[in-house]
């Protein structure tokens, strides 16, 4: 069965009730510190949990979880996470405004059907959303594709194309096109290189969109009061 | 009133194990009855603590009652949800105090149809008033007052059980720490509905039914309870469970005898299901619970949508589904979840993968133990409940 959610994270070790920094990973880590202690969180395609389970035990957020392969679920619930079976596309019509201080979707938005709603419903059920993607404009698969002609396979893009979960994959430049012509507003980015480590590179220049691997964006909606960020 | 010598008791629970509660102030019912007094009957397991934190109280379904985990007093099989609760298990009586309560309108020593009206010391029949899961609920709510708990730690039920969970969750969100409805629905479908009027129908088509008053006449009309139970217990399982355990295999015997003898391995089953289950339960009770069950849709009762049912709750819920059952599929727990998700309720939801249709709350499922066993822990640590 084809595993749309937690691209990355569903090869993640199997969860562990206490998690250090350590043993996060490095995305994760950078997120987890985006995130105020106590606050209310929801991480969409929460995967095994490794995030939540930092989270709560660490920061003492409230936090919850949506994921949609079944055993992720059954594994985090079985950990004391709270956490329901579903899927970004179709749940996130359910909670009302403001429900989070803070939503994550991490390497999620490039397997969700309707990427665009689905950064609406983001911004609208969490006060700020933090959404991380591996982004489709760095240089090695540019060039990869340039000089093999093939779809691009990588450590964040790991399946063939014809059994991938990734339908919508974007640059970085695509990304943030997509929030300004949403009116979400960007309120910080980190770019991260292939061993994950945080550069903070204008989103909108042509560097960043070649150097990163992955991009980090922390987004609120348009009518979002102007956070301290 | 009736003249006749032979009035049997149907029981004797007063020599059953268990705790009796006698509720001398009336109860208003759903249909507008003061009720009362009347008894509960109900088991404990486990020790209260001196907090009174650590009550988990365990609704039982349709033909359930209160013996979860220890010996049916009629038939002296181990109780429905041994599996589930004692010491070290996940319901753990060295840690929590199990309460288990027989529901109003049961046959096992709370009042229901088959005890004395005061007024005409004749058994109640059908002069019983109908019941709701709300006025189970309501019964209940009072004997948790009477054992000095104002905060329920946990509120757990499969099918009809989940059905009360619900309506604790609803009625009285403060004294619900947690609750956990596995396989059940915020509402009785059409299909469920149908399923309980032909047991009914069954019921009341037997010529001992006697209008209801079989008891009075010391009759019993145990052929159209074993038809009811045998058309409700195909719903509990799963078509592949079925073919599985039975197939096409025949009953002692190498070929179909071309008559209506229980030449396959299923009817035997079926007929002994409902031959032992009129032993320990009363027709009207199942028609009186059936009912109650129907008549159950939470949302209708808070103007039509379920998410005001939980409107400003702070329980933690774990809604838990059986991939194979049909009577509470999926797709209802997963309603339920998103009326939740609409008030932002703390929500868990785990559907697990068994063949073993409805039934499966009852049965030896490892996942439903590690699930229960994880959000319980989580639980308990929220509740700050010593190991």
């Amino acid at each position: 069965m084809p595993q749309a959610l937690g691209l990355a994270r569903v090869e993640a070790p199997s969860p562990t009730p206490t998690v250090s920094t350590d043993e996060l990973r490095r995305d994760l880590r950078l997120i987890a510190e985006m995130i105020d202690p106590g606050a209310r969180v929801l991480d969409i395609g929460c995967g095994d949990g490794a995030l939540l389970a930092y989270l709560t035990r660490q920061k003492g957020v409230d936090g919850r979880g949506i994921e949609l392969s079944q055993s992720g679920v059954n594994a985090c619930v079985a950990h004391g996470l709270s956490v329901i079976q579903g899927d970004a596309d179709r749940d996130l019509d359910a909670y009302p405004a403001r429900a989070f201080d803070v939503v994550v979707l991490s390497q999620t938005l490039q397997a969700t059907r309707a990427p665009r709603r689905v950064i609406e419903a983001l911004v609208r059920i969490g006060r700020r959303a933090i959404v991380s993607f591996p982004n489709f404009g760095f240089w090695k698969i540019r060039l990869g594709l340039l000089l093999s002609g093939r779809m691009p396979i990588s450590d964040l893009l790991p399946h063939p194309w014809y059994e991938t979960p990734n339908i919508h994959l974007c640059t970085i430049r695509d990304f943030v096109a997509l929030c300004d012509e949403l009116e979400v507003r960007v309120e910080r980015s980190l770019t991260l290189d292939r061993h994950g480590r945080p550069y903070a590179l204008d989103p909108r220049g042509g560097l960043a969109n070649l150097l990163a691997e992955q991009g980090v964006f922390v987004l609120s909606g348009r009518t979002s009061i102007r956070s301290e960020t | 009133m009736s003249t006749l010598a032979f009035r049997p008791r149907p029981r004797s629970f007063e020599n059953w194990p268990g705790h009796r509660l006698f509720v001398r102030e009336p109860m208003r019912l759903d249909c507008g009855i003061d009720f009362g007094p009347f008894t509960i009957a109900y088991q404990t397991y486990g020790t209260l603590n001196a907090e009174g934190s650590n009550a988990i109280l365990i609704c039982h379904a349709l033909t359930g009652d209160q013996y979860a985990a220890d010996p049916h007093p009629i038939t002296g099989k181990p109780g429905w949800w041994e599996t589930m609760v004692g010491p070290g298990r996940v319901l753990d009586t060295e840690r929590y105090f199990l309460i288990c309560a027989n529901v109003l309108g049961g046959c096992m020593g709370t009042t229901g149809p088959q005890d004395i009206d005061p007024a005409t010391g004749e058994p109640w029949a059908l002069s019983f008033p109908v019941i709701t899961v709300r006025d189970m609920v309501r019964a209940q709510k009072r004997l948790i007052e009477h054992l000095g708990i104002e905060s329920l730690f946990c509120a757990i039920g499969g099918s009809m059980g989940g059905m009360q969970v619900l309506q604790w969750a609803a009625s009285y969100p403060q004294c619900v720490f947690s609750a956990v409805p596995i396989a059940a629905a915020a509402r009785h479908s059409a299909q469920n509905i149908a399923f309980h009027e032909v047991g009914r129908q069954a019921i009341m088509a037997d010529p001992d039914w006697c209008g209801g008053r079989y008891l009075s006449l010391g009759r019993k009309p145990a052929r159209g309870l074993a038809v009811a139970r045998m058309a409700a217990h195909i719903t509990y399982l799963s078509e592949t469970a079925l073919h599985r355990k039975f197939g096409r295999n025949l009953q002692d015997r190498n070929a179909v005898t071309y008559g209506f003898d229980a030449d396959f391995q299923v009817e035997s089953y079926l007929r002994h299901q409902g031959s032992t289950f009129v032993d320990r339960f009363d027709a009207n009770s199942y028609l009186y619970i059936t009912r109650a069950m129907d008549y159950f849709d939470l949302a209708a009762e808070y103007g039509g949508s379920l998410h005001q049912a939980f409107s400003g709750t702070r329980s933690r819920f774990c809604v838990i589904s059986f991939t194979s059952d049909w009577l509470f599929p999926t797709s209802e727990s997963r309603q339920l979840v998103q009326a939740l998700n609409a008030v932002a309720a703390n929500v868990s939801f785990v559907e697990i993968a068994t063949e073993n249709g409805h039934d499966a709350f009852l049965l030896h499922e490892p996942e439903l133990f590690e699930t229960l066993r994880g959000f319980l822990a989580g639980c308990a640590e929220h509740r700050g409940l010593s190991r």
